[in-house]
């Protein structure tokens, strides 16, 4: 236990902060999501992320949002297990076949008003798959998308880039 | 190759009608056999202990050819039969090797081919996108198919169902509750307990086999670092290698020890999260929080170093697109210094930990049989007493340069396999200060050569989640005529469905994380 409180004691607070200057970016950033997410969305967002045939690239950088240097939840962005909980949909991928009618449950699930962000290149534009027998390509394809974060993968940067421009338009 | 090895005299033993061709492959010999012979052949090698590797089919013109890919002591067998297209049906292999159960069920999908004597024939990559009869790698079938406009749920699918006072069935997916690819896993219950758990996998089918027919070499390595994005070094490594086999190009010196350094990149940067997640998964969130910033950390250098996070498109046909500087090398060792300190911190918290000792030890535990009769790999394997890799037992370049250690527990558990990626991270971190300090100064890319009609070659790679196979044909004009990626999750993912069997169900996130199958790479 004593290793525990050590490693987290000496480990300190690793979350980039406003003064580091590099940081600064994210530090904004963030800030701007937090204004946006209080006056639209009573201080909290929640997004159900929707993996509908992605490489699974995407999915490590949206992770990534989660860890201590981004922690996105500190500016009220969470993700959340049902659809039925969300705000936002984040859909990677080009949406496969296999995965149309779940989108769609899932999209159908969402409660009004939702929001859909299409997140990498293959949501976008359908990236390197494009639309075969087996792939739909991208996800406006399928369901609406109000914004699209472009990326193979999106860094998590951009990913926060992206949601902020989502709230700062006139569609949310 | 050396000649004095088991196949020679397997080969005698044999007593059937094999044609050894002249040339084989710089990564296996080629064997022609009949097809009627196909399922002897699998009863005879398994007497022998050879393991099943990899199965797939190609069209050329109005035959098939049928290929799978044996193993044992670091030397491959390519055993190949042709069949004509008006009766395409073989004997099954999968009646010996259950390895090759799935992989038979994906050909039998995507060419028709019928595996007579198959224990499973039901399909397995096929839901609803296209028909029944129709065969999506066949050459006449259109690259976009015939789709409607929805394509329906695959609502029939024949799941086994249990009968009985108290039990009953969970069905959990195609979409997760986490941010995680989707698939469908259907449990059958007693109370908490694990009566029988069966994947239903092939919802990220993207048709990536089919999508790189007529692509040039830069075009399909690209897509080949997307087969399963947290393995975009080593699927792009293996389909660079298998396309230079076929084209006679040899990649210099210094992009070998670049690739090298690229892949032991990646394996640290996986290990490190999936340990992280492993914890989390069993609510020891402090373990989480320390493994996702030294990943992030890590990333950062992969980004600064080598321009992208997760080092897509670094490796390319020839070589690598990217280079080393002395300041680079400086850092990269430097870091690797301060890594391994954090790491013998926090992990000496993680083994006097009595509340993950109770949820990591004996939980999934997959013996040492089914692990070799599912011909599992990587950190599953050998964790399980399956002592292989690619990069000791049949190494490339670089690493015939270096001495390559392999971690190995026998105990099969979820620790186990914990303890086993931490060790490959110990090792893998020594790796790449061995290449560093043997990067020599040279090209970073050896010239393209048009590889005649017809080649082909044979990638093999140790990626991070253990042993990658892939298989490249050109056509004419530089143009892709078959590629088959194997990635391991192929044959990991069933050893899930035997490892959570007694386990409790709010233990399956666990025993899942700690196999870790790409869906990707196993839908293709």
């Amino acid at each position: 236990m004593l290793r525990i409180f050590k490693k987290i004691l000496t480990t300190g607070v690793v979350t980039e902060r406003f003064k580091t200057p590099e940081d600064e970016e994210l530090e904004q950033l963030g800030i701007e999501i937090k204004r946006h997410v209080d006056k639209k969305f009573s201080g909290s967002i929640a997004i159900r992320q929707v993996d509908a045939g992605s490489c699974n690239g995407c999915e490590l950088e949206i992770h990534a949002l989660n860890n201590p240097f981004y922690d996105i939840e500190r500016f009220g962005v969470h993700f959340v297990a049902s659809p039925r909980h969300a705000d936002v949909l984040l859909v990677t991928g080009p949406v496969s076949r296999h995965m149309q009618t779940a989108l769609l449950r899932t999209y159908e699930a969402t409660p009004n008003p939702k929001w859909v962000v299409a997140a990498g290149d293959c949501a976008t534009c359908g990236g390197e798959f494009g639309v075969s027998y087996a792939s739909c390509g991208a996800v406006s394809n399928v369901i609406p998308v109000d914004v699209s974060i472009p990326g193979c993968p999106p860094t998590p940067l951009a990913l926060m880039k992206g949601l902020l421009g989502l709230m700062s338009s006139d569609v949310a | 190759m050396s000649s004095s090895t088991w196949s020679a005299d397997f080969l005698t033993r044999l007593s059937m009608d094999i044609t050894v061709a002249e040339i084989g492959l710089p990564t296996a010999n080629l064997w022609h056999i009949e097809s009627r012979a196909w399922q002897r052949f699998a009863e005879l090698a398994v007497q022998q202990n050879l393991r099943w590797a990899a199965g797939w089919a190609e069209q050329v013109d109005n035959r098939f050819l049928i290929n799978a890919c044996f193993e044992k002591q670091g030397e491959y067998i390519l055993l190949r039969t042709v069949i004509d297209d008006s009766n395409p049906e073989l004997p099954s292999q999968a009646t010996v090797y259950p390895a090759a159960n799935r992989s038979e069920r994906h050909t039998q999908d995507m060419f028709g081919i019928k595996f007579i004597g198959h224990p499973d024939n039901r399909r397995w990559t096929r839901h609803q996108a296209w028909i029944e009869n129709h065969y999506p790698l066949r050459k006449d079938f259109p690259v976009h198919g015939t789709p409607v406009g929805i394509t329906p749920p695959d609502m029939h699918y024949p799941f086994i169902k249990s009968h009985g006072a108290g039990t009953y069935e969970i069905p959990v997916g195609p979409v997760h509750a986490g941010i995680i690819e989707p698939g469908h896993f259907r449990f059958q219950a007693v109370g908490e307990l694990i009566l029988n758990l069966e994947e239903r996998l092939g919802y990220v089918h993207k048709g990536i086999e089919k999508i790189t027919e007529g692509r040039e070499p830069d075009s399909l390595a690209k897509l080949a670092g997307r087969v399963s994005g947290d393995t975009t070094v080593g699927h792009c490594w293996a389909a660079c290698m298998a396309m230079e086999q076929a084209a006679g190009v040899v990649i210099p010196p210094r992009a070998a020890l670049i690739r090298g350094i690229l892949a032991e990149r990646e394996r640290i940067a996986n290990h490190m999260g999936d340990i992280g997640a492993i914890c989390n998964d069993v609510a020891f969130v402090f373990a989480q929080m320390q493994f996702t910033r030294l990943r992030e950390l890590w990333l950062r250098t992969n980004a600064t170093v080598f321009g992208h996070r997760l080092l897509m498109d670094r490796i390319v046909p020839g070589g690598v697109a990217c280079d080393l500087s002395d300041e680079s090398c400086t850092l990269i060792k430097k870091e690797i210094v301060v890594l391994r300190k954090e790491l013998t911190e926090v992990i000496l918290a993680l083994d006097l930990n009595s509340s993950l000792e109770d949820r990591l030890y004996t939980a999934g535990f997959l013996s040492e049989q089914v692990a070799a009769a599912f011909g599992t790999l990587g950190y599953v394997g050998r964790a399980s007493g399956q002592d292989m890799d690619v990069r000791r037992d049949a190494p490339y370049a670089p690493y015939d340069q270096v001495t390559v250690k392999v971690a190995l527990e026998n105990q099969g558990d979820i620790a186990s396999r914990l303890w086993v990626r931490y060790k490959e991270i110990r090792t893998a971190l020594r790796l790449i200060e061995d290449f560093i300090d043997r990067l020599v100064a040279g090209e970073l890319r050896a010239e393209w050569k048009t590889p005649s009609t017809g080649s082909e070659g044979l990638g093999i790679v140790e990626g991070w989640r253990g042993e990658i196979i892939c298989h490249i044909r050109f056509d004419t004009d530089n143009k892709i005529a078959r590629f088959y990626p194997r990635d391991p999750s192929q044959l990991n993912w069933p050893a899930l469905e035997k490892l959570v069997l007694n386990n409790i169900v709010p233990d399956f996130p666990v025993c899942n994380k700690s196999l870790n199958g790409s869906y990707s790479g196993n839908d293709l």
